[in-house]
Formats: C-alpha cells, sequence, structure tokens
C-alpha cells in the first residue's frame, strides 16, 4: 500500500497538485479532438470554440505555477514530491504549449473554409488519433506513477513521426499533381507540423513522469535512440 | 581520503542496542550530516566517535573506529587528548558563565595547563577569527561569554573547539536553540570551516542537512539505512525509508 504523508494537509496539496495536472491534461486532450473534429467536419463554430478555451489554459498554467511555488515554499519538498513539483512546473509548460498547437490547427480551420475544399489524408488522422492516445497514456502514467505507460508514449512518438514523413511525402505529390491545391494543402501540412509536436509534446510529459517515478532522467537519451 | 573508518559500531545503554553494526567512512576536510528521527541513534553515534559515549553509565560499544588510521580504543590513546583531536559543539551553547569571552575562548588549552599567558591573546584572536566572531567582540573581550547573543554564544563554542586545534568538529544539533539569522551564520561557518576540519554534524533539520554537508547518512532504529552524496539522497534516494523519512510519509 503506497504510504500516505504524515502531514494530510501536505499529502492533499500533492494530490490537488496531481489532479489539477490531469483535468488540464484531459482539458487540452479535448482541444486536440475537438480541433480535429472541426476539421474534419469543417465546423468554424467549434473551431472558434477551441481558440476560446485556449484562456482556460493559460489561467491554468499560471493557476498551478502559482501552486507549485506555494508548496515549495510552505513545504520545502524532498526528494519523490521535489522531482514531482519539478516536473509539473515543466509539464504545465508543455500542456500550454499543446494547447496553443490546437489553437494553430483550429485557426487553419477557419482558413481552410475560404479555399478549394481538400480531403484530409488518413495519415494526418491518424496521427491526431495517436498523439489522442500518447496523451491518455501520459495522463494515465502520471495519475498512476506508472513508468511502464510513460515508456510507451515514447514508442509511440516514433511511429506518429513515421506517419509525418509518409505524409509529408504523400502531400508534396498531391502539390506538384494540383497547382490550385497548393494554398489548402500547405495548410494541412502544417496541421500535420502541430501533430507531429504534439507528439514530442506528449514524449517531454512522460519523459518526466518516469523522472518522478525512478529519478531516472531519460530525456534526450530516448531521443538519441 | 578518510578521517574516519567506522566498522561494525553496536552501541548500548545499559541493556538498551542504541547502534546496531553501523559501517561508514568519513572523508577528511568534508561536511557529513547525520539525520533521522529523534532515537534513532545520530548523538550516540558522534559521542562514539570522540569517546564521549564512555563516559555515560552503563554505556559500552562493540566495533571498530579508525581515527586517521589509528584504532580509537587502542592503548596508546588518551581520551582526553583525543577529545582535543576531535572536538564537540552542543545543542545548547555552554560558555563558562563566569568567564570572559577571552577565557572561554581558550578554556580548552586553560583547562588543561596547556596555555601561556603570552600565547593567550593571539590563541583567542585566531579561533575568534575562524568561528567569524571576532569583528563583533573584539572591542569586548573581557566581559562574560554569556552577555553574548544565542548565536554568538555558539559561535563562541565553536571557537573554544577551535583553539585546541582539533582535526575533527562534532556538532550535535548545533542550531536548534538559534533564530535563522543565526543559524545562517553558523551554516556560512561551516562551509569556511571544512576547508580545514573534518565536520560532522548530526540535526533535525533536513533542510539543514542539504544546505551544510556533502554527504548524508540516514540512521533509523540504531541502523544505517543509507549513506550517499548529499545532493543524490535528497533528490532520488536509493532506500525506501529514506524516501519516506525526508518525504514526511514518517510514524
Amino acid at each position: 500500500m503506497r504510504k500516505k504523508h504524515t502531514s494530510r494537509e501536505y499529502e492533499s496539496e500533492l494530490k490537488d497538485l496531481k489532479s489539477q495536472l490531469a483535468t488540464m491534461a484531459y482539458d487540452v486532450k479535448a482541444m486536440i479532438h475537438d480541433s480535429m473534429n472541426a476539421l474534419q467536419k469543417k465546423d468554424i463554430k467549434l473551431a472558434e470554440e477551441v481558440i476560446e478555451r485556449d484562456f482556460y489554459i493559460n489561467q491554468i498554467e499560471l493557476e498551478i505555477d502559482e501552486f507549485c511555488l506555494i508548496i515549495l515554499a510552505r513545504r520545502q519538498p524532498l526528494a519523490k514530491d521535489l522531482r514531482f513539483i519539478t516536473i509539473a512546473l515543466k509539464m504545465v509548460t508543455d500542456l500550454e504549449r499543446m494547447g496553443d498547437m490546437t489553437v494553430s490547427i483550429a485557426r487553419r480551420v477557419i482558413k481552410l473554409q475560404k479555399m478549394p475544399p481538400v480531403k484530409i489524408p488518413d495519415k494526418i488522422l491518424l496521427m491526431a488519433k495517436s498523439v489522442q492516445e500518447m496523451l491518455q497514456l501520459a495522463i494515465e502514467s502520471l495519475l498512476e506513477s506508472d513508468a511502464t505507460k510513460a515508456d510507451q508514449v515514447l514508442e509511440q512518438d516514433d511511429s506518429v513521426d513515421e506517419l509525418y514523413h509518409q505524409n509529408f511525402r504523400y502531400l508534396i505529390k498531391l502539390m506538384a499533381q494540383n497547382e490550385n491545391l497548393i494554398e489548402p494543402l500547405v495548410h494541412l501540412q502544417s496541421v500535420a507540423k502541430w501533430l507531429e509536436r504534439l507528439g514530442d509534446h506528449c514524449t517531454n510529459l512522460a519523459e518526466f513522469v518516469v523522472f518522478k517515478v525512478s529519478g531516472e532522467n531519460v530525456r534526450h537519451v530516448s531521443r538519441a535512440k | 581520503m578518510k578521517q574516519f573508518e567506522i566498522q561494525n559500531l553496536s552501541a548500548w545503554y545499559h541493556q538498551n542496542q542504541v547502534l546496531s553494526g553501523v559501517s561508514l567512512d568519513i572523508t577528511l576536510k568534508t561536511a557529513t550530516a547525520i539525520i533521522g528521527p529523534s532515537g534513532c541513534g545520530k548523538s550516540t553515534f558522534i559521542r562514539c566517535l570522540n569517546r564521549m559515549h564512555e563516559l555515560s553509565e552503563g554505556a559500552r560499544l562493540e566495533g571498530k573506529i579508525i581515527l586517521d588510521g589509528e584504532d580509537l580504543h587502542g592503548q596508546q590513546i588518551d581520551p582526553v587528548m583525543l577529545r582535543r583531536r576531535v572536538g564537540m559543539v552542543f545543542q545548547k551553547p555552554n560558555p563558562f558563565p563566569h568567564w570572559s569571552i577571552l577565557d572561554n575562548a581558550v578554556s580548552g588549552l586553560k583547562l588543561t595547563h596547556r596555555l601561556k599567558h603570552s600565547d593567550k591573546f593571539s590563541i583567542a584572536e585566531s579561533a575568534l577569527r575562524k568561528a567569524a566572531l571576532w569583528n563583533e567582540v573584539k572591542d569586548r573581550l573581557n566581559q562574560p561569554g554569556v552577555s553574548l547573543s544565542g548565536g554568538q554564544q555558539q559561535r563562541l563554542c565553536i571557537a573554544r573547539a577551535l583553539a585546541v586545534e582539533p582535526e575533527v568538529i562534532l556538532m550535535d544539533e548545533p542550531c536548534s536553540a538559534l533564530d535563522p539569522i543565526a543559524t545562517a551564520r553558523i551554516e556560512d561557518l561551516i562551509h569556511d570551516l571544512k576547508k580545514n576540519y573534518t565536520i560532522i554534524i548530526v540535526t533535525h533539520s533536513m533542510q539543514q542537512a542539504a544546505r551544510v554537508s556533502d554527504q548524508t547518512a540516514f540512521l533509523l532504529h540504531g541502523i544505517l539505512v543509507e549513506m550517499s552524496d548529499t545532493n543524490q539522497l535528497f533528490t532520488s534516494p536509493k532506500d525506501s525509508r529514506t524516501e519516506d523519512y525526508i518525504t514526511g510519509k514518517f510514524g
């Protein structure tokens, strides 16, 4: 059984922090889902909603930052607790950037409305699905302190990168064949780039969880493999 | 280079065993913190290192303590002289109440009749300077030691330990009776002193251990659970009992 802190107040602060991080991550996951849904369904209203929701993500980032500072000042955490607070401060930055990327996708949705219609390549949809699975795994690994799930995120990023490269070649080919579609296809390429970056941020989140759980710093090591 | 080699040290007060098979090395001119909950044997441990433990009634020990390659319990070791080599600073500052600041600083030499009158002032000045107290007391050296603030009295006790030119200074919770500013002064002093002396400090404050020491040993129920580089121990301890203690999941 997991041992609890002798101070119940401290125990509950750390629990709150974890749950705030998970809530923020779930909000970002919903934004990825909705921005891609808006892209597929050409739903401008949904795209605008995603853009508006970014304001709340920014707010949560500030709140979690402040909460971490208070815990550092009042509790002077050590060992796993210290590692948790330091990764929490980093995770919010990644999650906030991820929110910004969904906004970028949503903005592309709005721009694409004014252009000749293009079919969304399957590879982009697969990337979006994969990135959401990675984020889900990263959240679960945080909540369950499960480094194995975090490792799965790191593995899955390779397939997202591979899909990105395949899609890139496919879009270049399409552009060469249809000059009048170059502009919307460039926007789709941007969407793919944001998805690939979202995958990288999921990897960061997973690496932070590994550090929290084991004290082992796997950043850059996994990338080099 | 090793200052102390402690091999399989066990200690008792009457039937009560307070240390069980502690083995560790203390590196020369470093600061080592000993942490652990009340009753874990921290103070007994450092009291063994200058043979103060044996002064308590019913106290005994087993195992070996090697200081600079020499067995601490060897026949050639004089415990009184040993305590000059391995000085001690206690929890509460304890200057001699009726003695002046100057006499307190050199009391270790005065009491063993090894002080030439002509040397008294220069030895006191040197010790008080090393203890970072000189500038605060140089104009009132003849006032009683107890006229100083708590933090200054503790630095006077450190000066007293330094005046006999020790190799090691043991500190048993030296800041527990001091305010944060006086504590910061003592911690700064520890930082300076370890350039020339080996420091072993018992502390209840994990933050203090983290701030002042190069390596930290965690004792629990008289057993050495873990001894690591301080940075390592406070960020990623190896033993789950250390983790539980330093993150406050104890008891």
